[in-house]
C-alpha cells in the first residue's frame, strides 16, 4: 500500500508560494482567453508559468531554451526582423516631424528610472524596470538581461500585460491632460510622395546614425531595420512574409515559455513583484501624459495646430496606441481622422524607445 | 525608507537620457529632410 501513498508523495512539497505561481499562470491563460490580452504571449507565459512551479520539476530544457534564446538576447533580436518587417514607415516619412512625439513619449522610461531609485532598487534593477515605460517586449527583455535583473519576470508580465491593456490605460490619462476642444483638433493629411530609394536608405541611415550614437542599441536597432529593409527592398518578398509571419510566430511561440522559467516561486513571490507593476504603470502613465504635454507645448509655437493626442500615440505599443488616439479623436468628433498621423507617431516610438533601451544601458553602464 | 542620495544620481541620467534621445531623433530628422531633399 505504501507504494499508492508514494506515488502521490510529491503533492505534499507544494509551497503555498508555488500554489500562488499556478494560480497566476491560471489568470494569465483566462485573459489570454477570454479577453484576448497579447495571447501569443500571456499564454505561453501563464502556461510555462504552471509548469516550473510544480515542485521538484525537472527544468532543463526550459533553462536550456532561456540560456538559448533569452540570456544571448536571440530571440528579441530575432523577433525584432519581423516586426520592422511589418512596419510601414511612409507616414513617419511624410511627416518627420512626427518623430519628436516619440522622443518625448519615452519620458515615463526616465522618470520611472528614478522613481524606482527613490524606493530603493539598484540601479540596474532600476533601469531593467523604467524600461517597461518602452512599451516595447523586445527591448525590455534585452535590457533587463543586459543588467541581468533578477526580477525579469515580473518585468515581463507587467510589460506585455500592461500593452495589452494600453486600450485602458490611455484613455483616462488623455482625457485629464486635454481639453474637449483640443481632442477636436483636426489634422489634414497630405500624404507627401516617399520614393523607393528613400525608404530603401532610411533603415540603412538609421542604423548607422543610432548604432553609431547608441552603440547599445546597434543590435536591436539594427535587426528591426533589417526587417524594414526587406520589406522595402521589393525584392524579397518572400522573406519579407516569412519574417513577418513564420520567423515572429516561431520567436513568440518560444519566447513566452522561455521567459517563464523567471516566474519560478522563488523570483516572483516577492513583495518587489507588486512594486514594479506599479512602477510599470507608472511609467505607461507618464509616458502617455510626456508626449500629450509636449504636443501642446509645441502647439505654443506652431502655426498648423497638432491635435494633442497624437503625442499619446509616440508610446512603442504598435499599433494599439494609434487606434485609441484615432478612436478617441472620432469619438470627440465623427469627422476626425487622426490614423494616420497616429500611426507616423507611433513607428516614431517603436524607433525611439530603442534609442532610450541603449541610451539607458549606456548611462546607467557609466555609472557602474 | 527613501533613497534619497541614489534619486539625485538618477535625476541626473534622466536629465542626460532626455537630451541625448531628443539630440538622437532631432539629428534623424535632419537625415530624414535630407534624404526627401535628395531623393525626392
Amino acid at each position: 500500500m505504501q507504494w499508492f501513498f508514494d506515488l502521490f508523495a510529491n503533492v505534499a512539497n507544494f509551497t503555498w508560494q508555488q500554489g500562488l505561481m499556478l494560480v497566476i499562470g491560471g489568470v494569465l491563460i483566462a485573459l489570454a482567453i477570454t479577453k484576448n490580452m497579447e495571447p501569443a504571449l500571456l499564454l505561453p507565459m501563464g502556461f510555462g508559468a504552471i509548469l516550473v512551479n510544480l515542485p521538484f520539476v525537472n527544468t532543463e530544457a526550459l533553462a536550456t531554451l532561456f540560456e538559448a534564446g533569452i540570456a544571448s538576447e536571440l530571440f528579441p533580436l530575432l523577433l525584432f526582423i519581423g516586426i520592422g518587417a511589418m512596419l510601414d514607415f511612409g507616414p513617419l516619412l511624410s511627416n518627420p516631424k512626427l518623430l519628436l512625439f516619440g522622443a518625448a513619449a519615452q519620458f515615463g522610461i526616465f522618470f520611472t528610472l528614478a522613481f524606482a531609485s527613490l524606493l530603493g532598487f539598484s540601479l540596474t534593477d532600476a533601469a531593467s524596470i523604467a524600461i517597461i515605460g518602452a512599451a516595447d517586449g523586445p527591448t525590455s527583455i534585452y535590457v533587463s538581461n543586459y543588467f541581468g535583473s533578477h526580477y525579469q519576470g515580473a518585468i515581463l508580465v507587467a510589460a506585455y500585460s500592461y500593452m495589452a491593456l494600453v486600450p485602458i490605460v490611455q484613455p483616462p490619462i488623455i482625457r485629464a491632460v486635454t481639453t474637449k476642444k483640443e481632442r477636436q483638433i483636426r489634422m489634414d493629411y497630405q500624404p507627401g510622395t516617399v520614393s523607393k530609394r528613400t525608404r530603401i536608405l532610411f533603415p540603412i541611415l538609421v542604423t548607422v546614425l543610432v548604432g553609431t550614437l547608441a552603440p547599445k542599441s546597434a543590435e536591436l536597432i539594427g535587426f528591426l531595420m533589417f526587417g524594414n529593409l526587406i520589406r522595402e527592398c521589393g525584392v524579397l518578398r518572400s522573406l519579407s512574409e516569412s519574417a513577418q509571419h513564420e520567423l515572429a510566430n516561431l520567436i513568440t511561440l518560444l519566447l513566452g515559455l522561455s521567459v517563464s522559467f523567471q516566474m519560478r516561486a522563488e523570483l516572483f513571490v516577492t513583495p518587489e513583484t507588486l512594486l514594479i507593476l506599479a512602477l510599470g504603470l507608472v511609467a505607461f502613465v507618464m509616458d502617455t501624459a510626456g508626449g500629450v504635454l509636449f504636443a501642446k507645448v509645441l502647439n505654443l509655437f506652431c502655426k498648423n495646430k497638432v491635435n494633442p493626442m497624437i503625442g499619446a500615440a509616440g508610446i512603442s505599443a504598435f499599433p494599439m496606441a494609434s487606434r485609441v488616439v484615432h478612436q478617441m479623436g472620432r469619438d470627440e468628433d465623427p469627422f476626425n481622422y487622426l490614423l494616420m498621423h497616429a500611426a507616423g507617431a507611433n513607428v516614431a516610438g517603436q524607433i525611439a524607445s530603442v534609442i532610450a533601451g541603449g541610451l539607458i544601458i549606456t548611462l546607467v553602464e557609466k555609472l557602474l | 525608507m527613501l533613497h534619497l542620495d541614489a534619486f539625485g544620481v538618477a535625476l541626473k541620467l534622466m536629465g542626460q537620457g532626455l537630451v541625448g534621445i531628443f539630440a538622437v531623433i532631432l539629428l534623424l530628422w535632419l537625415f530624414i529632410a535630407l534624404l526627401r531633399r535628395f531623393c525626392p
